[in-house]
């Protein structure tokens, strides 16, 4: 069997890892007991999650006049923040289907964390249309039921549904991809488990899994199939949130650029999350042999060709705007960048465009640290570019007696808050419960990218055997038990 | 007499792999190979056929699809039709491209929904269900194959195996 992989790739897991080696690297965190920092970092999100139910619960039963919103600007931080998570959740499936269509090898120790990322960070996106509505509890009429039923049907002309059954079907799908992967990694902490209690818990999650070959197979098959379906699938969540702004005929909401601009915003920010995310969850569960500088490099560079990409929309924007002729365009433009919001805009700029900009250098691009405070920066611009699109647009509309200025309320920033400690509530209890690596897959390619086979390789030979010395049990007799 | 099978263990995919052809080789029949992560052409190696559920995804598309037009033409259409910022909905051609995010949506959640519900049904996974990998090892770094064994063939076959580098040889009841 051969296993090569070119000598010049840089490994992928460090270290002297064998099969059984990371089948308990990855187990610890689940098996072994939380430290006081986990314990410290989930009261905090606890306590901002509890805060932002609290500001939940008082903006329905009082009504949406909680909130900033006024005549002028009658969307803002609700929106801004539901377009935020949304991108937010573009890299979990962007690195599990397009990566893996692409065959890079990298995604396998970060998809899991990626897509459980997603899918926690689309709950919160999902949150807010639903609080928007005034009245949760008939949240179920964005679905098309007959019209005897409640008023009219639906209006499928309409993006804000579009945007349902987009992030609906993102969602199940993203949930559905995961979890599939998820029930070998379940089998092999059911079947280390020693409590029964564990046992049986891991045993329903893992869905009875055994590893048949054959299972194995249709495996593999679901996983390049799901792929393929969830790849044009993330490419269009991100360009039907966009068509919410671009089919409107607002001044700065109405460009054609909208869509693949969102996307690429998307996976920016996404991408950083996830630097944010596995920068920190290498350290404190031990995972830096799988979780490599490398791996953090190229995560780096998605992160700078995508800002690029940003930037690039930013100023072809600001070129169509001059060169459309239309003035109430160009006012938009002029207004966002020097009118009283020039703050949020030129926070934007220096955020997603010049930060991204320092990863040319391969000094910073390698540097952990740096990298960790890039991710940060990069997720602030990302929000900046939202509260820009969204409130700078509406603020000073066609009416100048209108004109008006936005203060968000503390409800307003507590639901902002409470959304990111409920991000982080889910993210830390699957960081203590889920195996964060997706490790049936990764012992798949130990021996192609992991360093101890390498160096055997650089060694020995590209044909070198690459397993490890075995001792066989004496060799059995079975002609009694044929003889009974 | 109850049919019985040989279970061999293995410590590494490539011995496993080596087992696998030589016992195919000598005309043995493999029952099941347990593995803790998918082994590359192992499936060809057993002999497996391919698997359709490929195909059966890209019908459950086709379904979603029609189900998508179907439901958008009578709701939008025949059922209500409206007149929209000027735009009527009288003739689905003309209204169809705003109902293509939707017709894209409902396509890719009939494929993959269907297709991994066929899957775990197929595979025989859901909830409660119980494991059937006979060592608990087999989810960590153990390889282990089933060969059906006889009266007959069992002593060539434990040979067979031993010397195919088994670190483990069981007889079982099937």
């Amino acid at each position: 069997m051969s296993h090569y992989e070119a000598p010049i790739r840089k490994p992928l897991i460090t270290g002297d890892k064998s099969y059984h080696d990371v089948t308990l690297d990855v187990v610890r965190p689940v098996e072994g007991k939380a430290n006081k920092s986990w314990w410290i970092v989930f009261s905090i999100s606890l306590i901002a999650f509890l805060w932002g139910l609290g500001c939940i619960i008082y903006t329905v039963s009082t009504g949406i006049g909680t909130w900033g919103l006024n005549k002028t600007i009658g969307w803002a931080w609700d929106i801004t923040n539901f377009v935020w998570w949304v991108g937010i959740g573009h890299a979990g499936t962007l690195i599990s289907a397009v990566l893996l269509l692409f065959r890079q090898k990298w995604r396998m120790s970060i998809n899991r964390s990626a897509e459980a990322m997603t899918i926690f960070a689309v709950v919160q996106a999902g949150l807010f249309p639903i609080i928007h509505m005034g009245r949760p509890w008939l949240a179920y009429w964005v679905l098309p039921i007959p019209n005897q039923f409640g008023s009219l049907w639906v209006n499928f002309n309409s993006p804000l549904l579009w945007d349902v059954f987009a992030i609906s079907t993102y969602l199940s799908v993203s949930l559905v991809f995961w979890w599939t992967g998820l029930l070998p990694d379940f089998a092999m902490i059911r079947d280390r488990a020693v409590k029964p209690f564990q046992k049986k818990i891991y045993g329903i999650l893992s869905f009875g899994w055994s590893g048949r070959a054959k299972d194995w197979q249709r495996f593999e098959e679901i996983h390049l199939v799901l792929a393929g379906l969830a790849t044009p699938l993330v490419l269009s969540v991100h360009t039907i949130v966009s068509f919410d702004f671009a089919t409107s005929v607002i001044p700065g909401w109405h460009t054609t650029i909208f869509p693949p601009y969102f996307v690429a915003g998307a996976i920016f920010s996404g991408f950083a999350m996830v630097n944010t995310l596995l920068i920190t969850m290498r350290k404190v569960s031990s995972l830096e042999a799988y979780i490599t500088h490398q791996h953090i490099e190229l995560m780096n560079i998605v992160i700078m060709i995508t800002g690029s990409i940003v930037g690039v929309a930013y100023i072809t924007e600001l070129f169509m705007a001059w060169y459309s002729g239309v003035e109430y365009e160009q006012f938009a433009f002029l207004n966002r960048a020097t009118g009283p919001y020039w703050w949020a805009y030129w926070s934007m700029m220096t955020c997603n465009v010049i930060s991204p900009q320092f990863m040319w250098f391969p000094k910073l691009r390698r540097s952990i640290m740096f990298s960790f405070f890039i991710s940060i920066v990069v997720n602030i611009g990302m929000w900046f570019e939202r509260f820009v699109i969204i409130a700078t647009s509406l603020h000073r509309d066609y009416m100048p007696s209108a004109w008006t200025m936005f203060s968000p309320t503390y409800v307003d920033i507590g639901i902002f808050v409470g959304t990111i400690g409920f991000f982080f509530v889910l993210f830390l209890l699957y960081a203590r419960t889920f195996p964060v690596i997706a490790q049936a897959e990764l012992k798949s390619i130990l021996k192609s990218s992991g360093e101890k086979y390498k160096k055997i390789r650089a060694e020995k030979g590209d044909d070198a055997p690459l397993h490890d010395p075995y001792k066989q049990e004496a060799k059995p007799d079975f002609t009694n038990e044929f003889n009974k | 007499m109850a049919s019985k099978v040989l279970q061999a263990i293995y410590t590494d995919d490539d011995i496993l792999m080596e087992a696998v052809k030589s016992v195919r080789a000598n005309k043995y029949h493999i029952e099941e190979v347990y593995t803790p992560f998918p082994v590359h052409g192992l499936d060809k190696a057993m002999g497996l056929k391919e698997t359709r559920l490929a195909i059966t995804a890209f019908l459950y598309g086709i379904v979603g699809l029609v189900v998508a037009t179907a439901m958008m033409n009578f709701i939008m259409i025949e059922d209500w039709p409206q007149n929209i910022g000027g735009k009527p909905s009288f003739s689905f051609i003309e209204n169809m491209p705003s109902f293509v995010p939707i017709m894209f949506e409902l396509t890719v959640f009939f494929a993959a929904h269907l297709m991994v519900i066929t899957f775990y049904m197929r595979s025989k996974l859901w909830p409660f269900k119980k494991a059937e990998n006979p060592d608990l090892r087999t989810t960590d770094d153990r390889f282990l194959m089933e060969i059906s064994v006889n009266e007959k063939n069992h002593k060539e076959l434990t040979d067979l195996v031993y010397n195919s580098g088994a670190t483990e040889i069981k007889l079982k009841d099937n």
